[in-house]
């Protein structure tokens, strides 16, 4: 039965991938990807990781995928022209493709892996334990440091973010939400008795 | 026999299948009238009858409503992407769906009792969103395409604050299983050991954060028709049209299960001296929809800023501000230990 889903999953995420590369429209493409990334998250299942697969799925599929897809819907794309650029680095493509299909065949035909690891890497879950428990006590606990850096980097590279792009412009008409919610009728809106043939 | 239902994977498969059989026809079935009661609620505010023609007091209408999707034309525009535009439906109706196998409904009436269930119920509903997306940009029409995008931004926006609540009450369980949250509210006091009293004000915001999710009014900006004429609904007809209303129902009453499962103790007795059962989940949840169903009746739509702003302004620090709330008094035991749960049961 694992065996089964695990190679459902496996040629499912390669399908993914293959489509999300060859299909012409680009909002196709995101959407393989996202099967793929569905997909991926079933093998972390399999892998008895299921709260890393539940991270997949809302972190990328939820929110990541879903921004994608809303700026490849904007994108105003000419299918036949990238189509004829496609076959253009085409060549180019597959020689980078090969190169590192050949780094990873000699990379992993020089692994020796240690009689011991399979061992050590075993011994950082006990086994009553729930991953989602020993994950914590890794990232909170044991690299509790080094996790607050992490997140140090991104809150920094948010707040870069914001700087590049905020500017206060004087002659854009600024949205006041305290001005819009003081506001009542009496201030807002005037009577008038507009005489037949004169107006105001 | 039973070791045919155990051992064998055509038993497995076969007990798997009527289990899921088990789930989803009563669900549907109860939809039908959970349809009929939020039209029959919206008319009872208006002072108006509601549906009251097929059947005693209209009760059928919902499936007359039923057969009258179902042998209708389906319409495809000229310009739609085919394959995305039946998907987009499908998925809708399938995401609402599947996330009911981690729901118990009682003590081990559960399909799939995951370590993660929680989690898997807020993926699930992440998910949700690429119905409205793609049937929005599938339809290739601009209503439609401006309803999907709005919203897009805004369940990711309430996405956000739903999963800080939900991590509120995970900090006082000490568990994502369903089974253990609900048995962690498990006391002498019948509903005041409930997670409504000590985490009051996050059962408020994801009520509301809930509305928004499953795109309820006042949050319905996606298919507000006085703007959008209906969203991305606008191309949809016949029976994709049905999925996508099914899956927006069943994504509601799953807010509902929810909820009482989170804040109302799922199928425990809100009084010492009666017994627990299913029985008080149904009731529950119903109590929930009502409240759904009455929010839809008072409350004007909000508009777009107002929205992203309560979402990001004032939801997001506020939840964010109550888990580190949460986590002090559950590793210090303020307040009685009532934050911590996890001592209980769970």
């Amino acid at each position: 039965m694992t065996v089964f889903s695990f190679y459902l999953f496996a040629i499912s995420v390669i399908t993914g991938g293959l489509f999300t590369v060859i299909s012409r429209n680009p909002v196709h493409s995101v959407l393989w990807l996202i099967l793929s990334f569905l997909s991926a998250a079933g093998l972390f299942v399999l892998l008895g990781a299921e709260f890393v697969a539940m991270l997949l799925i809302i972190v990328y599929v939820g929110a990541v995928a879903v921004l994608f897809l809303f700026v490849v819907m904007m994108l105003d794309v000419d299918f036949a022209e990238l189509k004829a650029e496609m076959a253009r680095y085409l060549p180019l493509a597959l020689l980078i493709g090969l190169i590192i299909l050949m780094q990873f065949v000699m990379a992993f035909g020089a692994w020796e892996t240690n009689a011991a690891a399979e061992g050590l890497r075993a011994q950082v879950i006990e086994p009553e334990r729930f991953n989602t428990e020993s994950l914590g006590l890794i990232l909170y606990d044991q690299y509790f440091l080094l996790f607050q850096l992490a997140g140090l980097i991104l809150l920094v590279a948010m707040i870069g973010a914001i700087v590049l792009t905020l500017r206060h412009r004087v002659d854009v008409k600024r949205q006041d939400v305290v001005a819009q919610m003081m506001r009542d009728p009496a201030k807002a809106m005037e009577l008038r008795d507009v005489k037949p043939g004169q107006g105001l | 026999m039973a070791d045919f239902f155990t051992n064998t994977y055509l038993g497995i498969g076969l007990l798997t299948v009527g289990q899921v059989f088990l789930l989803v026809i009563p669900l549907l079935l109860a939809l039908a009238f959970l349809m009929y009661a939020d039209r029959k609620i919206w008319a009872a505010v208006m002072m108006r009858r509601g549906p009251n023609v097929v059947g005693v007091f209209g009760l059928l209408q919902s499936f007359a409503d039923f057969l009258k999707y179902i042998v209708k034309e389906v319409v495809v525009p000229a310009g739609a992407d085919r394959p995305v535009f039946f998907l987009a439906p499908l998925i809708s109706f399938v995401m609402a769906m599947v996330a009911w196998a981690v729901i118990p409904f009682n003590e081990g009436w559960i399909l799939s009792d995951i370590n993660v269930a929680i989690l898997y119920v807020f993926a699930i509903s992440s998910l949700e969103v690429y119905g409205v997306i793609m049937g929005g940009w599938a339809s290739n029409s601009k209503y439609p395409f401006l309803g999907s995008l709005r919203s897009a931004a805004q369940m990711i926006s309430y996405e956000v604050s739903i999963g800080l609540i939900i991590i509120g009450v995970i900090l006082s369980t000490g568990s994502m299983n369903f089974t253990a949250i609900v048995d962690a509210q498990r006391g002498d006091w019948g509903l005041f050991n409930w997670y409504f009293l000590p985490h009051f004000p996050m059962l408020i915001l994801f009520f509301i954060s809930a509305l928004a999710e499953t795109n309820r009014p006042p949050f319905d900006l996606p298919e507000a028709e006085s703007e959008l004429v209906a969203g991305y609904q606008v191309e949809y007809s016949s029976t994709p049209f049905l999925l996508f209303m099914i899956g927006e129902l069943v994504a509601v009453v799953l807010m509902c299960a929810l909820v009482s499962l989170m804040f109302f103790g799922g199928w425990l007795s809100p009084v010492p001296f009666l017994p627990d059962g299913f029985f008080w989940m149904f009731i529950k949840m119903l109590m929930v929809f009502f409240m759904f169903a009455m929010v839809k009746a008072i409350t004007p739509r909000y508009r777009y800023d107002q929205l992203m702003r309560l979402g990001w302004k004032v939801f997001l620090p506020f939840s964010l501000a109550w888990v580190v709330f949460v986590a002090f008094a559950a590793k210090f035991d303020w307040f009685w230990g009532v934050y911590a749960r996890w001592t209980v049961g769970g």
